[in-house]
């Protein structure tokens, strides 16, 4: 179950990166609308490139099942299925 | 044979356009040699959504070769002009240069297109000159629609302005709400859908309200509505009868709201039920796609661009993709984030099919904040998919603010709108 579950992730992991170097996964480019680059000016918005895979899964599924409470990222989760928040998140991930 | 001078012009104009792009990106041997072999890529209008396409495509690949048709040397930004209205920002903060754009290694054509050859794949622009390209993206914005309400025409809107293209307009009216008396009585006229920014009319007016609050409490606002119902409206409505309760009367169309036809001299509105003379009249008229969509034969006889929801390519003209307000995006209203959103979506595609990929299925998504005072925001937001040929919400996603939510929401809303300004335009001018 274990090594079935880890090639699933690896999958979704290759997929992810092997689009990471054409299109961006399905919703990752409309992010970048609020959450600010790194490097341009100030927001109370956390910028996501580079940013752990991880920690934007979490953050994406609690939002989505109202774990967190968001103002407008509670409404927006709720329209990403488990496997696009995966490849959102490897693709932001993977930016600089 | 009219080819070869043609291509000549191109030549020159490439040169005179590569030569301003050198410059400011000074990365001129690369950026050489990709103009004589990249896929050509021609984006016409400069703001959210063309700035930030030309931006995407050449992110997503920098062969190929941009050029950014855009007449004005400066972006004037709608969102927040509202606010610009009412003394509570300068129009500087809402303006930007094209010089970082330029540094991306876009050329800049400083002028306008005036016509569009789908066959041959060029753009004829305002000094002759013509403009090749493997794939066009047309994002011209709005053109007002002269004549569509009697009495509504240019002169009439130096009397009455719209303030629906930010800039002279956004400063006009102002100054007349600066210069009316207290005691006066505001109008505005919001047109049917669909229009530029939906929220838009009713964040005017609910900002309006609050500067007439604050300065001239004798005075009143009413808005004339072509509608029954608009965008937020729960929302909005519930913060009008809290915050300027007898200040902000809204008229819809079953209440002989709808504007028929106006006097510039007299500042009269005339609807079914009435007239109504205004001490300061803002009238948002009926619009339709910038005019270089309808040269390049890319609108319907709504006056605005239907889109393939993948790709945003025309559904009339192979080769051409509108994005932003001119193009019928389905369920996706017409805004700024919206334009943004789409832009990139648009660039990934457009970049794929020059390389001779298929596109893939993408996810969109909107949001809109509107003030209903200066510490006091509300939004709506949307994720949209391809569903049938076109772009539908995605079921259990999206909405607008809980109606019941504590002040600290609006305000840390009203924050967060001012942040998504700053953010959307460092990603298509900064």
């Amino acid at each position: 179950m274990r090594r079935v579950l880890a090639a699933a992730i690896a999958s979704v992991w290759i997929a992810a990166a092997s689009v990471a170097s054409a299109e961006p996964p399905a919703g990752a480019a409309a992010c970048s609308g609020c959450h600010p680059s790194a490097a341009r000016g100030s927001s109370p918005v956390t910028p996501l490139a580079g940013r752990d895979r991880a920690e934007i899964i979490k953050a994406m599924q609690d939002f989505r099942s109202g774990a967190r409470t968001g103002t407008v990222m509670d409404r927006i989760a709720k329209g990403f299925t488990d496997a696009e928040i995966q490849a959102i998140a490897a693709w932001w991930a993977s930016q600089r | 044979m009219v080819g070869f001078p043609a291509v000549k012009a191109t030549r020159r104009h490439f040169l005179k356009l590569s030569l301003a792009a050198t410059a400011a990106a000074a990365s001129g041997p690369r950026l050489a040699r990709a103009q004589a072999s990249g896929p050509r890529v021609v984006v016409v209008g400069g703001g959210f959504a063309g700035a930030s396409c030309a931006r995407a495509l050449r992110h997503a690949d920098p062969k190929i070769v941009v050029t950014l048709v855009e007449p004005n040397a400066t972006f004037t930004a709608c969102p927040f002009s509202n606010s610009v209205i009412v003394g509570m920002r300068e129009l500087s903060t809402q303006q930007f240069t094209y010089d970082r754009v330029a540094a991306d290694g876009i050329a800049i054509a400083r002028t306008s297109a005036t016509a569009v050859d789908a066959q041959v794949k060029s753009v004829t622009l305002a000094d002759g000159a013509k403009l090749s390209y493997d794939r066009l993206v047309l994002a011209p914005g709005i053109d007002i629609r002269w004549g569509a309400l009697p009495g509504y025409d240019e002169a009439a809107a130096a009397q009455m302005p719209h303030a629906w293209r930010a800039g002279e307009q956004t400063l006009l009216l102002r100054r007349q709400l600066e210069a009316m008396d207290d005691g006066g009585l505001v109008v505005i006229s919001a047109p049917a859908n669909p229009f530029r920014c939906p929220p838009g009319p009713y964040e005017r007016a609910s900002l309006i309200a609050h500067f007439l609050k604050t300065k001239k409490p004798k005075s009143k606002l009413i808005v004339l509505d072509a509608k029954d119902a608009f965008s937020k409206q729960r929302l909005f409505q519930a913060a009008w009868a809290e915050l300027y309760p007898g200040l902000l009367e809204w008229v819809p169309l079953s209440k002989g709201g709808n504007v028929t036809s106006v006097d510039a001299a007299t500042r009269t509105l005339v609807t079914d039920f009435g007239k109504h003379q205004a001490k300061v009249a803002n009238v948002i008229p009926p619009q339709k796609a910038g005019r270089i969509a309808e040269v390049a034969g890319v609108t319907d006889r709504s006056g605005w661009c239907p889109i393939d929801p993948v790709t945003f390519e025309s559904k009339l003209q192979a080769g051409i993709h509108v994005i932003g307000d001119a193009a019928i995006a389905g369920a996706m209203p017409k805004s700024a984030f919206a334009a943004n959103s789409q832009a990139k979506v648009c660039a990934a595609a457009v970049a794929t099919l020059v390389a001779g990929g298929t596109p893939s299925i993408p996810k969109l998504i909107n949001t809109c904040y509107s003030l209903v005072a200066p510490d006091y925001g509300i939004s709506v937001a949307g994720v949209y998919q391809p569903t049938g040929g076109q772009l539908a919400d995605v079921p259990g996603a999206g909405g607008v603010s809980p109606s019941d939510a504590p002040r600290e929401t609006r305000k840390a809303e009203a924050v967060l709108a001012e942040a998504w300004f700053r953010t959307i335009s460092a990603e298509s001018f900064g």
